[in-house]
């Protein structure tokens, strides 16, 4: 069954045909990868399905409604989640501090209870802890980590950390913009059974933007290809090798480079 | 030998202080703070009074500014609206002081509320003339609204009586200062321990995705000038209940100005901050005036040249200051704290 549905999309900024008529479905509990040249328009697509953007002509359908009316932050309270190409993290503020503002629409505790502290907001902030600590930080190992602040950290640990800061929002679909870009073989080893693992036993979909050609055939059920804003195809990672007009676009690439 | 901080439950590890050093060090000071009033003078008394009261204004506007990003011109204002709210209510209405309080605190949130209410549209600069123009509108309603007001003679009001007790000196007047200065900072102290206050440094860091994160900006800015001027109006109560006495002159420009200038060298977005940027802004130009007065009964003729110096050498320090420790005197206490780690527990 499809939980998030794109329909004939596109996008222009002025002049600027950033995407064309894209449309693709992606099935509940799958990895679904978006992949394509630099300005493909990968982001723009998740912009759009986020909410950022709006298209100039499509429908996104989310859980087999319409949501194009829904502004960002309803969207996440639906259950989307999402990382970005550049890092959003707080950096001021402590690993453990970021994953907790993820859970921030789930707890209830209101400006009264926060001056007062004791009693019900004390237990929610204990059972966000617990939580946190067995469902992610154990999860994603970086319990050693927890209370540095963010600005100090390697950036591939950052990009582990955004991770988790969305897994607290206890999503139905992730959506990560180059979940490993930046990073060395063995973290983006590590950040590939993550995301196996999100969604073999969070049961969460899983969209993802990614350069690194043997990860995404290695870990996706479905692969899209964008080419200068338009669908090239889109199957299995199999099926999406063998097209020629992949081989074209990218081996076009490598010769231009 | 220490081996880290080992907590057995998330509880203790989540707690404020959470070791026997830091309970330690909370009690004495506690100890210090109940014994002080009885073997200091005057004179003391006074300036600890005064500390108090700057403390609570202090850690209103931090939380508004330093943890919440949302700069404000108008922080003195917010004051003076306490401070007259306490002096209309208790010389008309002869109302009693602890019902003085919240309404004066109240009142103050509200004026917050509404000054802030652009804050959604304006950032930075803009803000900043928003919180400006509120700032002298409110002194001309101060000076102008003489029926009300008093103008600038303003409004001589009786010592607060609290459980039958009147606060007619300093002495008595410092076990309210410090109640309700401990209460507050706990307070600002407990927000920033729920998603209030991590809302708050989100909406500082990153407007955009803390949207994204769920957090309604209007709803946190909104909370951010309430408590801020809540607090600002419980310093402006207290304030002129000690002084018996409010006009216009307390709540100037300059005045707001002071409190960001207190804030900055405390260190922003830490309530510990906000204690020691208020101690150094109310300690530090005392001491240098006593200096320059020791200074002119050694030589007189220089009197002339040496009084408006006060405010140059402040001015001075206060720029050294943040040229070398811009995150403030807070970072410096982190610093020696480190040092000190475990003392003196650390067999
Ligand atoms: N807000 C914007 N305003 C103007 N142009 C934009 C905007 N966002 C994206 N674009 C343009 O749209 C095109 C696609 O951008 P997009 O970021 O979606 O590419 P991408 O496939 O994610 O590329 P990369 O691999 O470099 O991340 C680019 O030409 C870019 O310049
Ligand atoms: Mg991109």
């Amino acid at each position: 069954m499809s939980i998030l549905c794109v329909d004939d999309v596109s996008l222009a900024f002025g002049g600027l045909e950033v995407l064309c008529d894209v449309s693709f479905e992606v099935n509940e509990g799958e990895i679904f990868a978006i992949i394509g040249p630099n300005g493909a328009g990968k982001t723009s697509v998740l912009n759009i399905i986020s909410g950022f953007y709006r298209p100039k002509k499509g429908t996104v359908f989310f859980k087999g409604a319409d949501i194009g009316h829904l502004t960002p932050d309803k969207r996440a309270a639906q259950g989307m989640s999402r990382t970005f190409q550049n890092i959003a993290l707080y950096h001021g503020m402590s690993v453990l501090d970021n994953i907790k503002l993820g859970a921030h629409s789930h707890l209830k505790t209101g400006l009264m209870g926060g001056l007062w502290y004791w009693g019900a907001a004390h237990r929610e902030e204990m059972a966000l802890r617990k939580k946190i600590e067995e469902d992610i930080i154990d999860f994603l190992e970086i319990e050693t980590i927890r209370k540095q602040p963010v600005g100090s950290l390697a950036y591939g640990l950052q990009k582990r950390v955004e991770l988790a800061r969305a897994l607290a929002m206890r999503p139905e679909i992730l959506l990560m913009d180059e979940p490993v870009a930046g990073m060395n073989a063995e973290e983006t080893e590590d950040m590939a059974r993550f995301i196996l693992d999100i969604k073999e036993e969070h049961n969460i979909t899983i969209v993802l933007i990614e350069h690194d050609m043997q990860m995404i055939m290695d870990i996706s059920d479905q692969v899209l290809v964008l080419n200068f804003g338009q669908k090239l195809t889109c199957g299995t990672p199999d099926e999406v090798q063998k097209h020629p007009e992949v081989i074209k676009a990218y081996l076009g690439r490598e010769k231009n480079q | 030998m220490y081996i880290g901080d080992f907590k057995e439950t998330y509880a203790s590890d989540q707690a404020v202080f959470v070791n026997t050093t830091s309970r330690f060090w909370l009690g004495v000071l506690f100890v210090l703070l109940a014994v002080f009033p009885f073997v200091v003078g005057d004179y003391l008394l006074f300036m600890a009074n005064l500390i108090g009261i700057t403390i609570i204004g202090a850690v209103g506007l931090n939380i508004l500014t330093g943890c919440a990003g949302q700069i404000s011109l108008g922080h003195a204002a917010f004051i003076g609206v306490g401070g007259y709210t306490a002096a209309i209510l208790s010389s008309r209405f002869n109302m009693p002081f602890l019902l003085c309080l919240p309404l004066s605190g109240c009142m103050s949130a509200a004026f917050g509320i509404i000054v802030g209410g652009p804050s959604l549209r304006l950032k930075g600069m803009y803000l900043c003339i928003a919180t400006l123009s509120a700032q002298l509108i409110l002194e001309f309603v101060f000076v102008h609204w003489e029926s009300m007001t008093g103008g600038i003679r303003g409004i001589n009001i009786s010592p607060p009586q609290i459980f039958g007790v009147v606060l007619d000196n300093d002495f008595k007047f410092y076990f309210l200062t410090v109640t309700l200065v401990i209460i507050c900072v706990t307070a600002a102290r407990n927000l920033f321990r729920t998603r209030v206050g991590r809302a708050f440094i989100a909406i500082r860091d990153r407007d955009i995705s803390a949207e994204l994160m769920g957090i309604s900006l209007l709803r946190y800015k909104t909370y951010a000038f309430a408590v801020s001027s809540f607090m600002a109006g419980l310093s402006g109560c207290l304030w002129v209940n000690f002084l018996k006495t409010v006009t216009p002159e307390h709540f100037p420009l300059l005045e707001s100005v002071r409190y960001l200038a207190m804030i900055i060298v405390g260190g922003m977005g830490s309530i510990l901050g906000s204690i020691f940027g208020a101690v150094f802004m109310t300690v530090v130009p005392e001491g240098i005036k006593s200096i320059l007065g020791l200074l002119v009964s050694v030589f007189p003729n220089a009197m002339s040249f040496l009084f408006p110096l006060q405010q140059v050498i402040f001015g001075l320090l206060i720029v050294i200051f943040l040229v070398f420790e811009p995150h403030g005197l807070a970072e410096i206490w982190r610093r020696i704290k480190n040092y000190f780690h475990l003392w003196p527990f650390d067999h």
